[in-house]
């Protein structure tokens, strides 16, 4: 049972702090710092289902963000949707277009679908800036109306605040529950070795194109709702081929394969980032330290910051999952 | 006794080279098969075939009366036909208990985790690895690693298992707790398909043994016959008159 992890009650108590913390005094400063730490640690762990449970490394992981920022914000500007059903047909759609892309670039391995990745990033990106009902290069702007339904911008700010807090926790109690499955044990087969997976009776190819399409779920709907937050999206913010990157550093540092690592590695690197941009005299040096932070882990550290913790005390595993 | 598994005609050829000719073998319930032959004549080629790794280029397979021809691996296995590798495959960054678990899981049953993890640990004790369960897999031995191939595929409940050289680079010791292994398997209702390099050992465990050369039969028989057929001493040996001559000598 879930319920008696540790790691669950983990997730709950990392839950309450996000809801609780920016609303004390209405903090609106923290609250923006912290829903940027909710959509990494929302991208990171779901990026974590393919890389660290399948072993399947996803270059092009933005790709589901950007889709569901699109699909939600075209639901809610030129069809009038509530937000609601907007990201949630986000995430729905992107899945499904994801399901998609997996059974066809899945038959491949190791760097060869690294590649693919990076392939369905630029031609995802080049239909996008393309496609006419989605404003081409210019994007879509959300008009101050759009609003209205949940009380006007201020309140739609921590409206949406609180929604990605919680797509944040569903990713790390998803990332848990198929941690702790059948599923996530055909998964891991996969990753040791795929063949032997097979001969073991795993059914890889459907395994991976689900993981796939599982993974584009929630950070789709974290798509939706970030950019109604924001109000525009347009195809250089929606597909930023760094931040796909940079979720890779995350999750390495942090510690891939494990629910918590990934949410760990996501937290400090984002605080680190957002220190860097706005400092004066470091602005854009964090491609550097995550250039670097990647060699120091990879060369290392290979579990990362959490398999540091378990090699320190082997206890923690039962705990920290 | 029935047939549990029926060849017929089988062929695979890779580009130039015909790796399995026409080969045809039925296996029947509850008896050990062994599978003996030169090195490069086919035997894991067919054993490939057998459990879908490979489509044959010509031929059919039956098992249990189902088609299995071009069968993808992992439905063969849930229909209950499981195979050990001869180059050991183990997940090594799982412990041997989920190893295991992999096989009951997925297997013909078919169980669920927890289930599984019942079915392993008997399975684990069984094959002589009680101990090692929470071991990771990349620790252990070759003759461990064999073991837990064995262990892996068991734990699918099969009614049919391959064994794929579970003997090579064991210890004599090692070997003969293997015999007894593969005796203890069959007595539990489980038919056994073996290749084997090692004569003494597939001697004494088949109830009949097919000899492969160059992707064909070349012969079957019961272990004596095979190894009194001159052909089969030709194969190994080079000389179909050896037998004659060594005959002659001793006599």
């Amino acid at each position: 049972m879930i319920l008696k992890r540790p790691s669950f009650w983990l997730i709950l108590v990392l839950a309450a702090v996000f809801a609780i913390l920016p609303t004390r005094g209405q903090n609106a400063a923290l609250r923006e710092d912290l829903i940027l730490v909710a959509v990494a640690i929302t991208l990171v762990s779901n990026l974590n289902l393919l890389i660290g449970y399948t072993g399947y490394v996803n270059f092009g992981h933005i790709v589901f963000y950007g889709l569901g920022g699109y699909v939600g914000l075209y639901l809610v500007t030129e069809r009038h949707w509530s937000l609601y059903l907007s990201a949630l047909t986000a995430g729905v759609l992107v899945s499904l277009i994801a399901l998609l892309f997996g059974l066809g670039i899945l038959r491949l391995r190791g760097a060869y679908f690294a590649l693919a990745t990076v392939g369905v990033l630029v031609a995802v990106n080049a239909f996008v800036a393309n496609f006419d009902p989605w404003g081409r290069s210019t994007g879509i702007y959300v008009s101050f109306d759009a609003y209205e339904p949940l009380g006007g911008p201020m309140k739609a700010l921590w409206t949406t605040y609180y929604l990605i807090v919680g797509v944040m926790s569903l990713s790390l109690i998803l990332s848990l529950f198929i941690k702790t499955s059948k599923f996530g044990l055909g998964l891991f087969a996969i990753r040791e070795d795929e063949d032997a997976a097979i001969v073991l009776g795993v059914n890889a190819t459907m395994y991976k194109a689900i993981v796939y399409s599982i993974s584009a779920f929630l950070p789709a709907i974290a798509g939706a709702l970030m950019f109604y937050k924001n109000g525009m999206i347009d195809p250089s913010i929606a597909f930023e081929y760094m931040l796909s990157l940079e979720g890779i550093v995350m999750l390495m540092l942090g510690g891939q394969g494990t629910v918590i690592g990934g949410a760990l590695g996501a937290a400090l690197y984002e605080r680190l980032r957002s220190y860097l941009l706005t400092s004066p005299k470091l602005s854009n040096f964090h491609l550097v330290i995550a250039g670097g932070l990647l060699l120091v882990v990879v060369l290392f550290a290979s579990g990362g910051l959490i398999g540091w913790l378990y090699q320190l005390w082997p206890g923690s595993k039962d705990v920290i999952e | 006794m029935s047939d549990l598994l029926n060849a017929s005609q089988v062929s695979k050829r890779f580009g130039g080279l015909l790796a399995v000719s026409n080969v045809s073998f039925t296996i029947r319930e509850g008896e050990i098969l062994g599978l003996i032959g030169p090195n490069g004549a086919g035997k894991t080629t067919l054993f490939n075939i057998v459990n879908g790794v490979y489509k044959p280029s010509t031929g059919s397979i039956t098992f249990l009366g189902a088609h299995i021809t071009g069968m993808r691996p992992d439905k063969v296995v849930h229909l209950g036909l499981a195979r050990t590798h001869q180059i050991v495959k183990p997940l090594n960054g799982m412990s041997v208990l989920e190893n295991v678990t992999v096989g009951a899981c997925f297997g013909r049953d078919y169980m669920s985790l927890h289930k599984a993890r019942e079915t392993s640990i008997e399975v684990l004790k069984l094959v002589g690895m009680a101990d090692r369960i929470h071991s990771p897999a990349r620790s252990l031995t070759i003759a461990g690693k064999k073991r837990l191939e064995v262990a892996r595929a068991l734990a699918a409940r099969p009614k049919l298992l391959l064994l794929d050289e579970v003997l090579a680079g064991l210890t004599p010791t090692e070997i003969s707790q293997m015999i007894e292994l593969v005796r203890r398997i069959r007595d539990t209702g489980v038919s056994v398909f073996m290749i084997e390099h090692v004569m003494q050992a597939i001697m004494k465990l088949s109830d009949r043994i097919i000899v492969l050369n160059f992707g064909q039969k070349l012969a079957e028989g019961s272990p004596l016959d095979i190894a009194a057929d001159a052909q089969v001493i030709e194969a190994y040996l080079g000389d179909s008159q050896i037998a004659d001559k060594l005959a002659e000598k001793t006599s």
